[in-house]
């Protein structure tokens, strides 16, 4: 079929000019020793071709890092992190990994089943040895997003737009990055932030100018398919004046990782009339149905609305990780700006999610609304954790929070922590929560009109979500219904 | 809080062999969880010193400005000492309760059980009603702390309502602790009227086990003192307990009130209710903390919270933190907040019908506190708190 | 014929707050293929029971007996496996499903039973279509598909989309619990239509009232008088009208 060979084509192309895209290749090739010292952060920074200053921010963030602790504060237990025990560079494969699919954990290739991915590329997201190298065979579904980026980038390029690795952005738009990089997240902002501050070797950079309403979603999905995502990613977003963008990050499938620990940081930055819409689907590997493996994943993501009337929203589905320790804030600096937090975190097994937002209200008139869905299955504990701060200057500032919770079995916990903190009597803080589980009634209505109870389960509470699902981009939406019921499969019955 | 600071080091000293525990937590920082909207540097620099007696006049004065029931028995403390000639406990009332084991882990525990002082130690007997029971605490001095440790047990069907008030002149920390069980289908009815010297340190703690079909049903007016926390523990540990943990908040000058709980369900059919409004006005600031632990045995647990707060200045802030932590599937927990100024428009509409503003900012506030007052079911002692409310 | 609906010395009790309670004790009934029954009884006899026994509710242990439809085992089935084979439970009040939209649910169940059945899904498209014709029918609002389901339905509305989703999964047997709403005249109207319109000689129903005015509008071919869990009195539908007239004295005494 000539469409298929084309596609091919596209990738084989793709495949040769891949570092244009960041994707290094030859990952064999840099691999720093185990451990983190003044000399690894360096190592990154000269294999980066950085310039100096940019050396002199990582090592501010690295000695800041070395005097703070691990937060012990939210509702998450593991063994303790030995962070000289890892490589921070061109992390090499530690262990060889399978050899083909009937190595691969059978539950992790029938969930590839479930969201219709095929065989090929279930190899090269389980990480199959040599499944890279099968690449152009191996794709169409996936690929196709990336010839289509390709076709977009020019788009992209006509209007002005910059979307490339942040790595690329450092050596070719280092006026951009310096200008605003750490403005948001600074250094020493928290003991997870300033460890990816002195070690990121990855992520995206995305500058839209004045005016520009990005013709296109942006999205990372055909790079996480392409290849291991970076440990340690750095994502940089500034919507000038009256630039609107939506950004996709993620990937329903969930994908083998050697890297246990990720600590990613993104920083927004909104101007006036301007709009960033940043989506997440987050489906790392979980860890087996014993809670052994599976990513510990802190992450610190915060936007500034600094202009007037401008607008963040983060809409996130976290259905992956061991665990999830993140809070996408939003920090209302400009007259009237918005900042919106749409959430659904579901956890089975044995994960643990403490997630949540902020909402720093600084100026007047400014909005903020949470919607945050928890689900809790198996053995696993989730929580809700958000913060509502009303500044003395927040005149006529307004929040609306609701937080519901449901609870599938009686071996999970779901947990609400709202902190509301106000200094302006004229701003209006509103917070409700509630917690219940799927009732008898509902199942067994479903299930008289011939659902199965799994389907049952996955409508039911895929209607407790609606009103996160509906903030996710057309395509993302679907297949966040699909994943939400494949991760709570086996949890009732 | 460093490990010298005078106040540590006063407190450890008096307390002698008692001291282990409160050395090694030593005073919480605004980094403890728990007291990060309240922090006690106030108290830190100062060398508090054991109080000496109060003479009769300054009781008598002390007194008389608190509004007290005209019924029921009363049993009076004047500075940590019980003033025999003022007191009485009810006739049905029996002295010395049974082993109450102590709280552990919370500051305000800690601190009394280095220092305590016998206070009010009773027993209720099953199935009698003892009525209503007055404690006045009062204090005067300057640099001193009072820590009463009060020990009330109700057994099986028995039934006793508290009102237990606080109130002094001076710069003082008045620590006052109850350990109370309500036994078996019991009742205890605790209303609370905190109106200590507006120079005062105020930490309760109250812990409080409540057994099967049993209740507690607690209001604390907090109005008084330069900071005050008022610190309840209810454990809900047997099938169908009920709890009310209710209160109001009225702070103003630069004075800080929290209100810290935590119900904890430990059976099932237990049902809980909290209901907590403050009204903030200058720079007063208001703490709420409340928090709802459901156990996984705890199924059919019923608990509501609802807290809001009234800004009334530019300079009032509200920290507040309703927390669920639930592990029980089937239950039914909720809460809700809000927080504010007073509705524009309403105070727009009592004006145009002629109401003067500062009447109709009046009338709005107590609209406010009411329906947080009514829940409190002892109708004298309402009254009673509507009048110290109003005054 | 007599193997359509059969349930036999049927036993079944609820665990009230720690006690079981038996509720149903010893029931006997048929109901032949093309006919429709109606039991008829006082409060607490049984019937919700019964209609929730035969649909598959698991808060309800079944003690004894048996029950079988179409030859099978009905109480060894799911209650998705019962809709499948063409059991329909119409609520007497159906339960909210928020967030969940209500045209989406009716595709969901619609394919998860065709697919039982082993017949062709419908596409969107087609199914649309379907629901289109069958809103028209029933004088129902686009408005009813696209909001979640029965949240904020008024009562009419609500029993509108028991009958839309009956007419849609067309089962071969509907058990209508229509135990307490004797009182909306409109609503039993809009039940009684939809019944009327799916009888033929392979449809049953079994209604479940203790009112005679439902019987109005859908003449049965048998009326069963329940007390205490089981079947006192059979007969043709004259019964309803003995009943209205005298209560149930007369046939409880009978049966004592």
């Amino acid at each position: 079929m000539p469409a298929v060979t084309e596609t091919r084509e596209t990738v084989e192309k793709l495949a040769k000019s891949s570092y244009e895209w960041g994707f290094e290749t030859d990952i064999e090739m840099d691999i720093a020793p185990k451990g983190l010292n003044e000399e690894t952060v360096r190592l990154i920074s000269e294999r980066k071709g950085e310039p100096q200053w940019m050396l002199d921010w990582r090592l501010k963030a690295f000695r800041a890092w070395l005097e703070m602790e691990e937060p012990t504060w939210a509702h998450i237990h593991h063994p303790p992190i030995d962070y000289q025990d890892a490589h921070y560079f061109a992390q090499p494969k530690k262990k060889p990994g399978p050899k083909s699919l009937d190595e691969v954990d059978p539950e992790l290739l029938r969930t590839y089943a479930k969201l219709g991915i095929p065989l090929h590329e279930q190899a090269l997201l389980a990480g199959v040895e040599g499944a890279e190298e099968r690449l152009p065979v191996a794709v169409d579904a996936v690929f196709d997003s990336v010839s289509v980026a390709t076709t977009f980038r020019k788009t992209l390029a006509e209007a002005g737009v910059i979307f490339c690795p942040i790595s690329d952005a450092i050596r070719e738009h280092p006026e951009l990055v310096q200008k605003y990089l750490g403005t948001v997240v600074p250094v020493a902002d928290n003991f997870f932030g300033a460890l990816n501050s002195a070690v990121f070797t990855d992520g995206s950079f995305v500058y839209i100018p004045e005016g520009v309403r990005c013709p296109m979603e942006l999205s990372t999905y055909f790079r996480i398919n392409a290849r291991n995502t970076g440990q340690f990613e750095r994502t940089l977003i500034i919507a000038e004046d009256r630039a609107t963008v939506s950004y996709l990050e993620g990937c329903t499938a969930p994908q083998r990782d050697e890297n246990q620990l990720h600590a990613a940081v993104v920083e927004l930055i909104a101007m006036e009339d301007a709009s960033i819409k940043y989506s997440t689907v987050q489906n790392w590997y979980p860890g087996d149905d014993e809670g052994r493996g599976g990513i510990y994943n802190f992450v610190t993501k915060r936007g500034i609305c600094r202009g007037a009337r401008s607008k963040i929203s983060w809409t996130q589905v976290e259905t992956g990780s061991a665990i999830t320790w993140k809070y996408p804030s939003c920090v209302l600096a400009g007259e009237g700006s918005v900042g919106e937090f749409y959430s659904v975190a579901v956890t089975n097994n044995h994960q643990q999610a403490d997630t949540g937002t902020k909402m720093i209200h600084l100026a007047p008139n400014t909005r903020s609304t949470i919607i945050a869905k928890t689900i809790s299955a198996g053995k696993s504990d989730s929580t809700y954790r958000g913060l509502v701060r009303m500044q003395p200057k927040a005149r006529n500032a307004r929040n609306f929070t609701q937080c519901d919770s449901l609870l599938i079995g009686d071996q999970c916990g779901a947990h609400t922590v709202p902190y509301i903190e106000s200094r302006n009597m004229t701003a209006r803080v509103e917070h409700e929560a509630t917690t219940s589980k799927i009732s008898e009634d509902q199942l067994f209505y479903c299930r008289s009109r011939g659902l199965s109870e799994e389907d049952a389960v996955g409508l039911i509470v895929n209607g407790f979500c609606r009103e996160v699902l509906k903030e996710l981009p057309m395509e993302f939406a679907v297949e966040a219904q699909k994943l939400l019921q494949i991760s709570l499969e086996g949890s009732v019955g | 809080m460093t490990q010298d600071a005078p106040a540590l080091e006063a407190f450890v000293a008096r307390a002698g062999g008692q001291g282990a525990a409160l050395a090694e937590t030593g005073l919480p920082t605004r980094r403890v969880e728990a007291w990060r909207y309240t922090p006690l540097r106030t108290i830190a620099e100062t060398a508090w010193q054991k109080a000496a007696s109060l003479s009769s006049e300054t009781v008598g004065a002390l007194l008389d400005a608190l509004p007290l029931p005209e019924t029921g028995a009363r049993v009076v403390y004047g500075n940590g000492q019980l003033l025999s000639a003022l007191s009485a406990l009810p006739e049905a009332v029996q002295q010395a309760s049974e082993n109450v084991s102590p709280l552990k882990g919370v500051f305000s525990a800690t601190l009394n059980a280095a220092l305590g002082a016998k206070g009010l130690d009773i027993r209720v007997p099953a199935g009698t009603d003892a009525g209503l029971l007055t404690l006045v605490s009062l204090c005067d001095g300057q640099d001193v702390s009072t820590h009463l440790q009060h020990r009330i047990v109700l057994e099986e069907g028995a039934s006793l309502t508290l009102y237990d008030v606080g109130a002094g002149e001076g710069r003082y920390i008045a620590n006052p602790r109850f350990d109370i069980v309500v036994g078996k289908g019991a009742t205890l009815r605790h209303v609370k009227l905190q109106r200590e010297s507006l120079s005062a340190t105020h930490l309760a703690i109250v812990s409080v086990d409540v057994a099967e079909k049993s209740e507690y049903d607690s209001f604390t007016l907090n109005q008084g003192g330069s900071l005050a926390r008022h610190e309840a523990v209810v454990t809900l540990g047997a099938a169908h307990a009920i709890a009310h943990v209710n209160g109001v908040q009225i702070v103003d000058g630069q004075r800080l009130n929290d209100l810290t709980s935590m119900i904890h369900h430990a059976a099932p059919d237990g049902s809980s209710r909290q209901t907590v409004k403050t009204v903030l006005s200058d720079a007063g600031q208001g703490v709420f903390q409340g928090k709802i632990l459901v156990d996984r045995v705890a199924q059919k647990t019923d608990g509501y919270q609802m807290n809001q707060a009234l800004l009334l200045s530019e300079k009032a802030q509200i920290n507040s933190k309703p927390e669920l932590e639930i592990y029980a599937d089937d239950v039914k927990c909720s809460h809700g907040a809000t927080v504010g100024a007073l509705d524009d428009e309403q105070l727009f509409y009592l004006r145009s019908r002629g109401v003067p503003e500062a009447e109709a900012r009046d009338i709005l506030v107590r609209a406010f506190l009411i329906d947080a007052l009514d829940l409190v079911t002892h109708e004298g002692l309402r009254d009673l708190l509507l009048r110290s409310i109003t005054s | 014929m007599s193997d359509f609906l059969k349930i036999q010395g049927l036993q079944a009790r609820i665990d009230a707050d720690g006690t079981p309670k038996d509720i149903l004790k010893g029931l006997d009934l048929e109901v032949p293929k093309g006919e429709i029954h109606a039991i008829m009884g006082p409060n607490g006899s049984g019937k919700s029971t019964l209609s929730y026994v035969l649909a598959g509710r698991d808060d309800y242990e079944v003690t004894g007996g048996s029950a079988t439809f179409k030859g099978q085992d009905l109480l060894a089935l799911d209650p998705e496996e019962r809709a499948a084979l063409g059991l329909f439970l119409a609520f007497q009040s159906p339960v909210e499903l928020p967030g969940v939209n209500n045209a989406n649910f009716l595709r969901t169940a619609v394919n998860a039973v065709r697919r039982a059945r082993g017949e062709a899904e419908l596409d969107a498209v087609a199914f649309l279509k379907a629901v289109r014709a069958e809103t028209k029918h029933l004088s129902m609002s686009d408005d009813m598909l696209k909001r979640a389901v029965n949240v904020g339905f008024s009562g009419g509305e609500k029993k509108r989309n028991e009958v839309l989703q009956m007419r849609l999964l067309q089962p071969s047997f509907a058990i209508l619990d229509e135990t307490d709403s004797g009182l909306d005249i409109d609503a039993l109207r809009i039940v009684a239509e939809g019944v009327n319109s799916l009888r033929s000689p392979d449809f049953s129903a079994l209604v479940i009232t203790h009112h005679q005015r439902l019987l109005d509008y859908i003449v049965p071919d048998r009326v069963h008088v329940m007390a205490h869990g089981r079947i006192i009195h059979s007969g043709g539908p004259d019964i309803a009208k003995t009943l209205e007239k005298q209560g149930y004295t007369q046939f409880l005494e009978a049966a004592a």
